[in-house]
């Protein structure tokens, strides 16, 4: 079981899911992808999508810059 | 996964699909269709195919574009008149998505070239306007065990099925060509151009189903429409045990050339739907 990361904070809806699921299908089940990502829509539909779409979302919390959170999600 | 930025991009909205994802997109790119016709119902199936990121897609037609295909066959523009609608076809498939590799014959399919054709290809859209050819690429995909899409449209109506190995095919519905008196003379056989549209776009959404496995193909379904009341109805088919190609006894084992009219023959030339 291996964790990487993924930069998400420059992308765009629907771009922000997109790259999200590419950067997933590379993982293998029960890798862990931490998502890093801007308030607003991104904090709102990437976790949701990936959730939606059979993806276990362990923890969404804020980093250490404001509006920028971190979302674990596991394949 | 070896997509590029500008592949992520032109396929995100397959990628986002539960259904198609990364995983689906890579089984469309490796797909190989033959399309039989650049005609009106393989002019949207080619637009859709390429667009879709198809990786290889071939196309038979012998005829030449005419001003009088340009009503429908969408794949063609006024500039292409005379041009062969392959290479007319091939054209616009690299300049809407130049990842697609486009393999083109410029001939008629017949029972000489059927299998050679074919064999090449995971699976075979019929978009031909007669019945002779419709039951040569029935008896081809049955006998080379290849999947195909059935299409055909006449004035206001469609229909379509999708056979796949074991399932119905054409000869287990329609047994054989209807005699040509029977067939729609050309000055009966007017058609509304975005029937041709309608019929070609779900036989391409049948062809992405097969390739990435989503839903249920329209095998022992045949879809028919009629645009006039905007009726979709799909009958339940099965296959045959009497048919003369899929059947327990088969009686045809080689292809055939049925015999074609002489305005099937013109409208080859001319005028094909």
């Amino acid at each position: 079981m291996a964790t990487y990361n993924l930069d998400i904070t420059k992308e765009h809806c629907p771009m922000t899911f997109v790259k999200t699921k590419i950067e997933l299908s590379k993982l293998r089940t029960g890798d862990i992808l931490n998502v890093k990502l801007s308030e607003g829509e991104a904090l709102e539909n990437v976790p949701k999508s990936a959730a939606e779409q059979g993806f276990n979302v362990l923890s969404v919390t804020e980093t250490g810059t404001k509006g920028i959170y971190n979302v674990e999600i596991e394949k | 996964m070896d997509f590029t930025e500008d592949q992520i991009t032109r396929y995100s909205r397959h990628i986002l699909l539960q259904d198609v994802g990364v995983e689906g997109q890579e089984k469309i790119k490796a797909g190989k269709v033959l399309i039989i016709g650049a005609g009106g119902l393989g002019a949207p199936v080619a637009f859709y195919l390429a667009a879709a990121g198809l990786g290889t897609i071939g196309i038979i037609d012998g005829d030449v574009v005419d001003l009088s295909n340009l009503q429908r066959q969408i794949i063609h523009f006024t500039a292409d008149v005379n041009k062969p609608k392959v290479l007319s076809a091939k054209e616009k498939i690299n300049q809407l998505n130049p990842d697609v590799k486009v393999n083109i014959y410029q001939e008629l399919f017949t029972s000489e070239n059927a299998f050679d054709i074919i064999t090449d290809y995971d699976f075979i859209v019929d978009g031909t306007d007669n019945f002779p050819v419709k039951f040569l690429i029935n008896d081809a995909c049955v006998l080379a065990g290849k999947p195909f899409s059935h299409g055909g449209i006449l004035r206001f109506e469609g229909q379509t099925f999708t056979h796949t190995p074991g399932n119905a095919c054409y000869r287990c519905l329609f047994n054989s060509p209807p005699p040509p008196n029977a067939v729609p003379t050309c000055s009966q056989a007017g058609v509304l151009g975005a029937i041709a549209g309608m019929l070609g776009t779900i036989q391409a959404a049948e062809v992405l189903k097969y390739f990435t496995g989503v839903g249920e193909l329209l095998t022992n379904r045949l879809l028919s429409f009629n645009a006039k009341t905007m009726d979709f109805r799909t009958i339940r088919t099965k296959r045959s045990g009497r048919c003369p190609v899929c059947g327990e006894h088969p009686t045809v084992t080689t292809l055939i050339d049925y015999e074609q009219t002489a305005c099937d023959l013109a409208s080859h030339r001319k005028d094909k739907r």
